[in-house]
This record gives structure tokens, C-alpha cells and sequence, in this order.
């Protein structure tokens, strides 16, 4: 009787626990998840900031890439960004728009302050480096829950404490991964790493994330993002300063007009 | 040169400076270049009997920030010195202009450049500004142009006033200058068919738009041609060409799709003067491979045809012409590209090489090595003259 009845109780609790578990797949899981980091991060508004990115190369030789960035979040869109360029001293005054899209192709424009033209890109290339670093386009643009399907695969500590740790399996076929794995704190929901395996499905970098402030009360950021890449033995430090949230900018601020005078 | 609207806009920021002075920020940028030109044979023409050059020019860029942002100058002052030719060696404004901005509009007075255009051949559309022809035979770089231009954003496109106060005559070789005609240019005497001559105030208007993969643009220009037609004259005994320049009505149309790896490009071009009414077109696809072989490296293949229905008889390069090119980017840290095309005129049967290569070194350095071959398959091409001028030239630029 005693027995049975803790038997119950433990057969209740297992049930209890693992019935969520046993409807929600691995895949739902890590779509929820995902959905979760998102959910935190929307109502941001517009932001700017100031972008270092130091490049390095197998023996050690750094250059640098200065860029200022200026982000407008879109209802139901992805957001639309402005990128003007500093550093080197050959690009300055090269500035490139965005307004990207959660599925197809982003609207990509670029401004070549030598011949004072404005030129439409193809977005297509995703999966080229950004300005010659170990990041690639896909790697900076904003993250849209419609661009990747999901796995989640187990708990794991991590240097925020505990993690879960997802699979994203890019929806587009230029795509240069097979899939990115992503450790994103209990807590806060933040990415604490990704690593990035190439289309043969080899690990190709690691991305982590280190010094997060909240603005806002809300927003998490990461003061240093730092990509290496296996294989070659490169990588690139991208680190944030200036950060500003709604400042005020609007659609007004993002077209070739101000692609054209933004230096 | 128009310095009232110098000074209205130099009087203009100069109040708003000291309103509120402390808001001002102010930036020094440049780049100094050193060219290097080999021939590979003496020119055609007295005066052009050597095979090597140099020249060194520098553009310094002096930029301020007043009012929060809303009021911007920059002024770019520029100067060539050329070992032999002496119209190469010349300067220019390249910039000296006040931009004012408001939330759907802004206003920008003074010297500026313009670039209209999506093809890479050929800038049929491009209008607004005059072509520094001593530069380079490329026709990329421009003079700066007096203008006051109001330019307003709507939901429905960009719109773009313009009053173009004052004319930029086109700059050519001098008499020791290679890449010319056989007879030299007289800048000093062109003529004009207006009787306010390069007084005569030019205006045009054009709107542009993104239709989600389509970027469309259309304007109308009134006033005076940057293209000159050439009499014969003479100057102290020796015959020269005139340039006259002439007043046109001109209806431009430029369009790119931008659909995956494509990008289909077209010109269109309607010009009216009191000599003719003709028609021109410049057309072409660019094709770009991503990621070659699973290396960083993108490569794109280009192709344009260039037509004008004045045929053989037009004075422009390209009457009935075919284009291919290739353009390569290494995407490495120092953004290394190549860039090589080929031009062949079907009427004519000439041909035109052109390639180049750039990279950056170190920080500030950006080295080019450029090539331009002609080869003029009929005397009546007017690309003979310069059959003999096929180069190499070295180009080191420190930006500052």
C-alpha cells in the first residue's frame, strides 16, 4: 500500500515532468527557444553604434575596419540598417543600405563616394566575408526566426551558467553553413556562443559573445564579438562602443539620400 | 565663377557657425597620388614623342558639421601636375558645397558632381556634370558644376530639382599630350550657341524609385550640351578644333533589376538640339559567380551593347558597339580586384583592352596597375588617332 502509493506519486511526478517533454519535439523546443531570444529583443526602435573590426591573420598581423551603423526596426520586416565606412582610409565615405527581409532577397544598395554613385547590389551573396574579416554577410545581418529551422539538443553550462543549446538549419540555399549551433543563456536569453559548420558540414568558426550591458533595462549587447576561423587560422574582433538607443530615427533617415551624404 | 552663390552660401554657414560654434565639427581627409604612364610606342603627332610620364595630383577633403547635422560643407579643392602636357596639368573644385537637410527634403547649393547611370561601358545618361577628359579616357572623372539643387523625398520617389548656373568646358590634351586628336583643341576660344555663352543657366528635373527589384530613374535636362561639336580653325597659323558647344533638350531613362545573380542594365537616351533629334541606347547584363569554388573569390562577367541611331555618322565612341568584360574580387584584407573588358566596334571593327588591377597596402596605401590597349580596325574611326598610345600606367595613392 505505502509502496504502491509512492510508486504512484513517482509515477505521477515522471509523468508530470516528462509528458511536456515527450509532445514537444526537439525541434519545437528549439524554435521556442529561439522565438523566446527574439520575443526579448523586439520594441528596440532604432539604434546606433560604432563598429571596430580588428582583422587577423594566421601570423598575427592585424588591420582595422572602422564602421558606424544605424539600425531602424520594422513591423512584421526586417529591420532597415545603414552602414558608413572610416576605416581604411581608401573606403571612407563608402556607405551601404539595407532593408532586409525575413524571407527572399534584402534590398542592398551602395555608395561609392569616387564617382558619387549609388549603385544596387545583388543580395544574394550571402555567404562571402564582410570587408575581407572571417565574418560573413549572413553573419551581421539582423536574426529572423523565418530564416533558420531549429533543433534543440540538451542543457550545458556555459560562462553565463546554464545554456540551451539549439541547431539552426538555414532556410536559404546560399547559405555558406550547414547549420550554426547556439548557446543562449537561461537567464537572459543571450548568445554566448555560435559555431558555424561549413557546407560540408565541418567546423568551419566560432563566434563568442563577451561583455553584455542591458539598455533600456532590456536590451542586452555585446561589448566584443570574436570570430575564428578554423580552418584558415584567421580572425576578426568586432568590438561596439557608442551604442544609442531610440534616438529618434525614422524611414526618413534611410533612403539614397542619406546613403549619398552619410560620411 | 559664380561667387554669389558662393558667397549667399558661404554668408549662410558662416551664421550658422557662429550661432552655435561649439557644435561644429570639422574633418581634414585626402588622397596624393603618383602616376607612372608607360607608352608602348612614341605618339602619332609632334609633341607626343616620348614613352613615359609622370604625374602626381592631390585632393584634400576639408568637411564641417554644423546645427546638429543639418548643415554640412565640404570643400575639395584639386591639382595635377603633368611632366608633358600642359592642359593635363590643371585643377579644379571638385566640391565646395553646403548641404542643407530637413526630414523630406534638403537643399544642396554650390559646386557639386552628379552621377546619373547604372551601365559600366558607357555613361550615356550621366548629364549633369562636365567630363575632366584629361584625366583618364574613361570618362569617369568630372568637373564640379555650379548648381543649386532641391532634392525631395516622397513616398512615391525621389524628386531632384535642378538650377545649373554656369558651364564647365570639357578639358582636352594639350599639343605634348598623348590620347588626343590629331589636331589640338583650342579651350581657349570655344564657342557657344547661346549668346549668354557658359553664363547660360541650365535646369533639369528627374525622379527616381525602387520597385522592390527594379531601380528606375527619369529626367529631363535643358540647356547647354557638355558634349561639344568641333569646327576647324586657326590659331597663330597652325589649325586647330573649335569646340561649340551647342543648346539641347535631353530625355534620360535608366533602369537596373537586380534579380539573384543578375543584373540586367538599360540607358536610354533622347537628345534635341537645333542640328539634330536622335535617339541612343546603352544595354547590358552583369552575371556575378559567388564564392568561386567554395573560395572567398565572387567573379562577374559583363556584357553591353551600345547603339545610336545616328550610326557612323555620330560623334560619339559608341554608335554601334559590343562590350564584354570580367571583373574579379578576391574579398581579402587588402580588396584586391581585377577588371579587364574588351570594346569592339561592329562598324568599324576597331578594338579597345582595357584592365585593372588594385590593392591596398598597409593602412593608407592603395596601388593600381591599369592597361589600355586601341586598335583601330578603319581610318575613319576616330579611335586611329590614338592607335599608338596603348599604355601601362602605375598609380600609387596615400590617403590621408
Amino acid at each position: 500500500m505505502k509502496l504502491s502509493s509512492s510508486m504512484n506519486l513517482i509515477l505521477a511526478a515522471v509523468l508530470a515532468v516528462s509528458t511536456p517533454l515527450m509532445a514537444q519535439t526537439p525541434e519545437e523546443r528549439g524554435l521556442e527557444i529561439s522565438q523566446e531570444a527574439k520575443q526579448r529583443d523586439l520594441g528596440w526602435g532604432d539604434m546606433q553604434a560604432d563598429m571596430l573590426m580588428v582583422l587577423r591573420n594566421k601570423q598575427g598581423q592585424e588591420s582595422v575596419r572602422e564602421i558606424r551603423l544605424k539600425s531602424l526596426e520594422q513591423e512584421n520586416d526586417g529591420d532597415k540598417s545603414l552602414s558608413i565606412f572610416d576605416k581604411p582610409r581608401d573606403v571612407k565615405g563608402t556607405a551601404f543600405l539595407s532593408f532586409s527581409h525575413p524571407v527572399g532577397a534584402d534590398d542592398q544598395w551602395l555608395y561609392l563616394p569616387a564617382l558619387k554613385r549609388v549603385k544596387r547590389i545583388a543580395s544574394r551573396n550571402k555567404s562571402g566575408p564582410f570587408m575581407g574579416s572571417e565574418f560573413a554577410f549572413e553573419d551581421l545581418s539582423s536574426f529572423e526566426i523565418e530564416k533558420y529551422s531549429y533543433k534543440y539538443i540538451q542543457d550545458e553550462a556555459c560562462e553565463a551558467g546554464q545554456c540551451f543549446v539549439v541547431e539552426q538549419y538555414p532556410v536559404d540555399k546560399n547559405s555558406g553553413y550547414t547549420r550554426r549551433v547556439v548557446w543562449l543563456d537561461h537567464d537572459e536569453y543571450r548568445i554566448s556562443k555560435v559555431e558555424f559548420y561549413d557546407r560540408k558540414n565541418s567546423l568551419l568558426k566560432t563566434l563568442t559573445f563577451q561583455g553584455y550591458q542591458q539598455y533600456l533595462g532590456k536590451y542586452w549587447r555585446a561589448d566584443l564579438q570574436q570570430m575564428t576561423n578554423h580552418q584558415n587560422g584567421k580572425s576578426t574582433d568586432l568590438k561596439w562602443t557608442g551604442y544609442k538607443f531610440q534616438s529618434g530615427l525614422n524611414d526618413s533617415d534611410f533612403n539614397k539620400n542619406t546613403l549619398k551624404r552619410s560620411r | 565663377m559664380n561667387k554669389q552663390l558662393f558667397s549667399a552660401g558661404l554668408a549662410v554657414l558662416l551664421l550658422s557657425g557662429t550661432a552655435q560654434a561649439e557644435e561644429v565639427f570639422f574633418e581634414a581627409t585626402g588622397k596624393l597620388s603618383g602616376e607612372f604612364r608607360g607608352y608602348f610606342d612614341e605618339g602619332k603627332f609632334s609633341g607626343q614623342d616620348y614613352q613615359t610620364g609622370t604625374s602626381f595630383a592631390i585632393e584634400p577633403e576639408l568637411f564641417w558639421e554644423l546645427n546638429g547635422g543639418s548643415d554640412t560643407v565640404t570643400f575639395t579643392p584639386f591639382y595635377r601636375v603633368d611632366q608633358h602636357d600642359e592642359e593635363r596639368t590643371h585643377g579644379d573644385v571638385r566640391e565646395l558645397s553646403w548641404i542643407h537637410v530637413a526630414d523630406d527634403w534638403e537643399l544642396r547649393t554650390g559646386l557639386r558632381r552628379v552621377f546619373w547611370g547604372v551601365t559600366e561601358f558607357n555613361h550615356l545618361v550621366d548629364v549633369i556634370n562636365q567630363t575632366d577628359a584629361v584625366e583618364d579616357s574613361d570618362g569617369e572623372d568630372k568637373l564640379g558644376q555650379p548648381m543649386v539643387n532641391l532634392s525631395l523625398v516622397r513616398d512615391w520617389g525621389i524628386v531632384d530639382l535642378f538650377i545649373l548656373p554656369g558651364f564647365r568646358e570639357r578639358t582636352f590634351a594639350g599639343n605634348d599630350g598623348r590620347l588626343r586628336s590629331g589636331l589640338v583643341v583650342d579651350t581657349e576660344n570655344a564657342r557657344y550657341e547661346s549668346n549668354d555663352g557658359d553664363q547660360h543657366i541650365d535646369t533639369a528635373v528627374r525622379w527616381s524609385q525602387s520597385f522592390d527589384l527594379y531601380d528606375v530613374g527619369l529626367y529631363w535636362f535643358k540647356g547647354t550640351n557638355r558634349d561639344p561639336r568641333f569646327e576647324l580653325g586657326v590659331n597663330n597659323a597652325v589649325p586647330i578644333l573649335v569646340p561649340v558647344y551647342e543648346q539641347m533638350d535631353q530625355i534620360g531613362f535608366d533602369g537596373q533589376a537586380t534579380i539573384e545573380n543578375w543584373l540586367w542594365k538599360l540607358e536610354l537616351l533622347w537628345r534635341d538640339t537645333s542640328a539634330e533629334q536622335y535617339t541612343a541606347m546603352q544595354a547590358g547584363v552583369e552575371y556575378t559567380f559567388y564564392g568561386v569554388a567554395e573560395s572567398a573569390v565572387d567573379l562577374g562577367v559583363l556584357a553591353e551593347y551600345g547603339w545610336d541611331e545616328r550610326g557612323e555618322n555620330a560623334d560619339a565612341s559608341f554608335q554601334n558597339d559590343l562590350f564584354i568584360g570580367s571583373r574579379i574580387t578576391l574579398n581579402d584584407e587588402a580588396s584586391t580586384e581585377f577588371l579587364a573588358g574588351l570594346g569592339y566596334d561592329i562598324d568599324y571593327q576597331s578594338h579597345s583592352l582595357f584592365a585593372e588591377a588594385s590593392s591596398r597596402f598597409g593602412e593608407n596605401w592603395k596601388i593600381s596597375l591599369d592597361a589600355r590597349v586601341f586598335d583601330a580596325g578603319d581610318s575613319k574611326d576616330p579611335i586611329v588617332n590614338i592607335e599608338q598610345d596603348d599604355m601601362v600606367q602605375l598609380t600609387a595613392d596615400y590617403y590621408f
